[in-house]
């Protein structure tokens, strides 16, 4: 036993210190009662350690405590990208007058910050569904503690309180999902799920099937909900507009993140049976759960994008964006392939990159005109070139213009589904869908350079070198990896491997 | 190593970019001297480009064909086991179907940056886009990996829809975005289509999958059970549909044009110059470089309605064009209409066609070119376009006069002139294939007679208005713009051969390319 918890231990080195800076960052805020903003350093400095102790668990392809936690190079990959925009994150908070102004509880704020990433780096490697429950829940206690912060506002009190039920609804779901797995298989671990299935014991036509079928709807009901995929959304526009924009940020990009990790292990782990070295699969128990992801994936972006282009408050209009992109990558995910997979990971560092940016300078933007209005956007490229300029180029790459990331992801998601025969119809409502999605993103840069704003509001707006360098550290590689993507796609392509008992 | 000219004609307009970007707002004069000089600069290069050009090696299909060619590796990943060795190519070249059109663009843009002189406000960001515009112009000509292409096609749209969106007229933000959905709609057919070619074709000196356009127009390269495998399949013949549509919107065809008429009449002059004279030729160079090579089975089945579709823009355009009482949208009227010369020719399949289709292409943009700029010449005097306001402009600005005729009957396609040579050719070709429908077309001549020297005795005979009696002739820069159009549609016109000299060895291999392998596969 003790040998079993040295050896799991030894391979956690980022997780236990994530659990320690938890616990520091708590603590810390009774030291740094007179300035609480500090805590945010002792976050930032624990968040740092875990990021170059990952390099720990680079290469290795094991299970720790039995099969409960995977550390493959498929959860590393995404827990670097957790780490990465949680240092971003961190970065953005520290910035932050939402998060100035109600300095006296920042110890929390950033405490639960480090739990809820703790909770990510769970998330991307369970392998067992109670794991996997488990994982979900400290993400999403967390996050629902982080999304009411700023207490005195009331849209962030509703943000916490829809989030709260929304997620307690969905938990509750998967839960009874888990529950009709286990009764069906007598598994909980995805790698027994997956003998059980291969034996044949559950075929189309049965009950059992059928009972299949509904479980693994709930399970998605669950994931769908992390992930914010239709109809499982309900929360993100109200959360997303009313959540401090810091949080906001760290749950379009790592909670979804995660979201897709965990949705991803599942399927490939527990329902998918390689049989060629090329990455062809049959599909266990016959159960077309493909064609579900399909038709979630196109109700996901059609719905994400039809609903953005009423939108009016910048932040609302990106969480309707976020859930768009939600709706591309699962496109990768119908794939299944490794080569599938490897898109939705490609796509995700690039959305890190866009979608932080974008939600950057909405906040610093805000921060200095006030308002998050896209109608409060015209003219600021006349009066803030450099955050404008930023800023369209995080739209262009939102939209999945060459030469950006946005490009480079969405091409590879969409030849990942042409790949696969018989599901071309849904690369062409794939495509269709980033022609509708210009129009909205189209209107903040229209405002940005095509009109003026009003009387009075010509002025220049200066914004500090740290800013501008903020927005370049965005900026940059947009276009970087939209010309140079290589090492991207081939840090991809090396971390899909899942692994297998 | 050579000296890499074609990346330096790129690439160019991007250095003046750098420079106009660290130049003082206020600087007007410099900005539009950095400009100018990198146009005429990129002019010249091209004009080496052209002297050192070996006509007679066909290209297309062929890469040993393809002169100036620069070839490096871009992306490469290495090969994994369930996914081939990834390689995405920078590989630029031109052969007798780029270079006119490399030329073309260059000369267009030199014209179109004198042309610009009138645009007042925030001039560094106008001409900064404006270069912008160029790269990518020039970058779609000459690239030869389809990856490549598709950047620089994708490039072209944003600088456009600001140069529309910001400087132009008063709807300008409705055409800017009009523009901007109606092309993306068209390019990411193109994608998915270049996804799919990416999978079907492999590369023989690899072996692995490739974006290299000559090796996708090689049947053999393409694996009979791809998606894009076999002969005459319904894959390649909906693969062609979203090929033409892509490049239809660009060019452009009924039912696709709408975007056109808002789009020239708000952009500015030299914007609209260069959208007319270049940017409408990227959707038939396009067909031309991509379709009809890589799909020449699907291009034959379409054959009879792409000829309908030809004749339907000529004649619907000429119509259309006849109504019109704005000066400037009756020359976008007439731009579809004379695009429809290209559509016939290049649908003909035969080397005369071919040949006149190209020639068109060249003619018409230096043709329009000129049109548009006489119009903004004429706007930024009078600040109206209506045809009805004017009269007896002859008298008063005979030297504007004197260019406007050249331009007009080049453009009816008189005798002598350029726009003759090539749209005789088109029907020559037309004819040939299809007597029918190239005979209704002829109708657009007769239709392009009717409508420009209808506007010509309109806007310039009669009596002068009075309030037009302080009008001023054309000035220096107005004619520098002028006259180089002129001279070549003149010169061309009159001698002819030389432009077929450059191009007649590609467009006749073309036309072997593709009734080549449709004879191999039975369908001719």
């Amino acid at each position: 036993m003790n040998e079993i918890i040295q050896s799991s231990l030894s391979l956690l080195w980022p997780e236990l210190i994530l659990t320690v800076t938890f616990v520091l960052t708590l603590f810390s805020q009774f030291v740094f009662r007179k300035a609480p903003m500090r805590t945010g350093y002792v976050a930032l400095s624990g968040f740092v350690l875990a990021f170059l102790l990952l390099g720990t668990q680079s290469g290795s392809d094991a299970s720790v405590f039995g099969v409960m936690l995977a550390v493959d190079p498929f959860a590393v990959f995404f827990k670097y990208l957790i780490i990465i925009s949680g240092i971003l994150v961190l970065g953005f908070s520290l910035q932050s007058e939402e998060i100035r102004n109600n300095a006296e509880h920042a110890g929390e704020y950033f405490a639960f910050i480090v739990s809820m990433t703790l909770g990510m780096f769970l998330m991307v490697g369970a392998s067992n569904l109670l794991m996997m429950y488990l994982s979900i829940e400290l993400v999403s206690l967390s996050s629902y503690v982080l999304s009411g912060y700023l207490r005195n506002v009331e849209r962030s009190n509703e943000a916490a309180l829809k989030y709260v039920i929304f997620g307690a609804v969905s938990s509750g779901l998967m839960l009874y999902g888990i529950s009709l797995i286990y009764g069906l298989t007598g598994a909980l671990d995805i790698y027994s799920i997956r003998e059980v299935l291969a034996t044949g014991a559950v075929m189309p036509g049965s009950w059992a099937y059928a009972t299949l079928v509904a479980a693994v709807i709930l399970i998605i009901g669950g994931f769908g909900y992390k992930m914010s995929v239709v109809p499982f959304h309900y929360w993100t526009p109200d959360v997303y507009e009313g959540a401090p924009i810091t949080i906001t940020a760290y749950l379009s990009v790592a909670s979804k993140a995660a979201g897709f990790a965990i949705t991803i292990r599942f399927f490939k782990v527990a329902f998918l049976n390689t049989i060629s070295a090329n990455g062809t699969w049959e599909i266990l128990a016959g159960m077309n759960w493909e064609l579900i992801i399909a038709v979630l994936s196109v109700l996901t972006m059609t719905l994400g994008n039809l609903v953005a282009l009423w939108q009016d408050n910048l932040k609302r209009m990106l969480a309707y964006s976020s859930i768009a992109h939600a709706g591309y990558m699962l496109m990768g995910l119908v794939v299944a392939t490794d080569n599938g997979i490897a898109a939705i990971m490609v796509y995700f560092v690039m959305y890190l990159i866009m979608n932080l940016g974008a939600f950057y300078v909405v906040m610093v933007v805000a921060q200095k005109t006030g308002s998050e209005d896209i109608d409060d956007y015209r003219g600021l490229a006349y009066r803030a070139p450099w955050v404008a300029g930023a800023m369209a180029i995080f739209l262009v790459s939102l939209t999945g213009l060459p030469p950006t990331a946005g490009f480079i992801g969405k091409l590879w998601i969409f030849a990942a589904v042409l790949s696969k025969p018989g599901f071309v119809w849904l690369a062409i409502i794939g495509v269709i869908n980033s022609v509708i999605s210009l129009y909205y993103y189209a209107r903040v840069f229209r405002n940005m350079y095509l009109r003026q704003g009003d009387e009075g509001e010509t002025r220049t707006i200066h914004f500090g070198s740290r800013t501008i360098a903020g927005s370049l550290i965005f900026a940059v590689p947009t276009i970087v990896f939209g010309l140079y993507f290589g090492p991207i796609l081939e840090w991809a392509k090396n971390s899909v491997t899942l692994f297998l008992r | 190593m050579d000296f890499p000219i074609l990346s330096f004609i790129t690439f160019l307009p991007v250095l003046g970019l750098l420079v106009i970007l660290l130049l003082p707002k206020e600087n007007h004069r410099n900005i539009r001297g950095v400009a100018v000089a990198v146009t005429l600069v990129q002019f010249i290069f091209a004009i080496f480009l052209w002297a050192g050009f070996d006509p007679s090696l066909a290209g297309i299909n062929a890469e040993s064909g393809m002169q100036f060619v620069e070839r490096m590796q871009w992306i490469t990943i290495p090969k994994t086991p369930w996914f081939g060795e990834i390689r995405i190519e920078y590989f630029m070249g031109v052969d007798g179907l780029s270079m006119p059109m490399v030329l073309l663009t260059t000369l267009i843009v030199v014209v179109a940056s004198l042309a610009s002189f009138s645009v007042k406000k925030n001039l560094k960001g106008y001409f900064a886009m404006f270069l912008l515009l160029d790269a990518a112009m020039i970058g779609v000509f000459c690239s030869l990996d389809f990856f490549l292409f598709y950047i620089f096609w994708e490039l072209m749209l944003l600088p456009m829809y600001f140069l529309i969106g910001i400087w132009g007229g008063p709807r300008r933000e409705y055409a800017a975005i009009k523009f901007f959905i109606y092309t993306l709609l068209g390019s990411v057919f193109i994608l998915l289509v270049m996804i799919g070619l990416y999978f079907s074709t492999t590369d023989p000196s690899t072996g692995f999958h490739t974006f290299n356009m000559i090796a996708m127009m090689d049947p053999a390269n393409v694996a009979s059970d791809s998606i894009f495998g076999g002969i005459a399949t319904t894959a390649r013949h909906l693969a062609f549909i979203a090929l033409f549509i892509g490049f239809a919107i660009k060019v452009p065809i009924f039912p696709f044009h709408t975007w056109l008429p808002d789009a020239h009449v708000e952009a500015p002059t030299a914007i609209s110059v260069i959208l007319a004279g270049v940017l409408l030729k990227m959707g038939t160079y396009g067909l031309m470089r991509i379709s009809l090579p890589m799909f020449p089975d699907s291009m034959l089945y379409f054959q009879l309605p792409i000829i309908i579709l030809g004749f339907i823009n000529i004649v619907y355009g000429a119509l259309v064009a006849m109504a019109q009482t704005d000066f400037k949208k009756m020359i976008a009227y007439s731009s579809i209409s004379h695009m429809g010369y290209v559509m016939i020719g290049l649908a003909a399949l035969n080397p005369q066609g071919m040949n006149g289709a190209i020639f068109q292409m060249f003619n018409h943009g230096t043709i329009t070119a000129m049109l548009f700029i006489l119009v903004g010449v004429l706007y930024d005097r009078a600040h109206t376009r209506k045809m009805s306001d004017f009269g007896g402009i002859y008298n008063k600005m005979p030297v504007y006069s004197f260019f406007t005729v050249i331009a007009f009957f080049a453009a009816i396609g008189l005798p002598g002139l350029s726009g003759f040579v090539s749209e005789a050719f088109c029907f020559l070709g037309a004819f040939h294939t299809n007597i029918f429908w190239a005979s209704l077309s002829t109708l657009g001549i007769v239709l392009g007679a009717g409508y420009m020297l209808w506007a010509f005795q309109r806007v310039f005979m009669g009596t002068l208005p009075e309030r037009w009696e302080g009008l001023k002739d054309i000035s220096v820069r107005e004619i520098l713009s002028l006259a180089p159009l002129a001279v070549v549609v003149v010169v061309l016109g009159v001698q002819p051969g030389i432009a077929f000299n450059w191009f007649s060895n590609s467009m006749n291999h073309l036309v072997e390319v593709v009734t080549s392998s449709a004879r191999v596969a039975g369908l001719m």
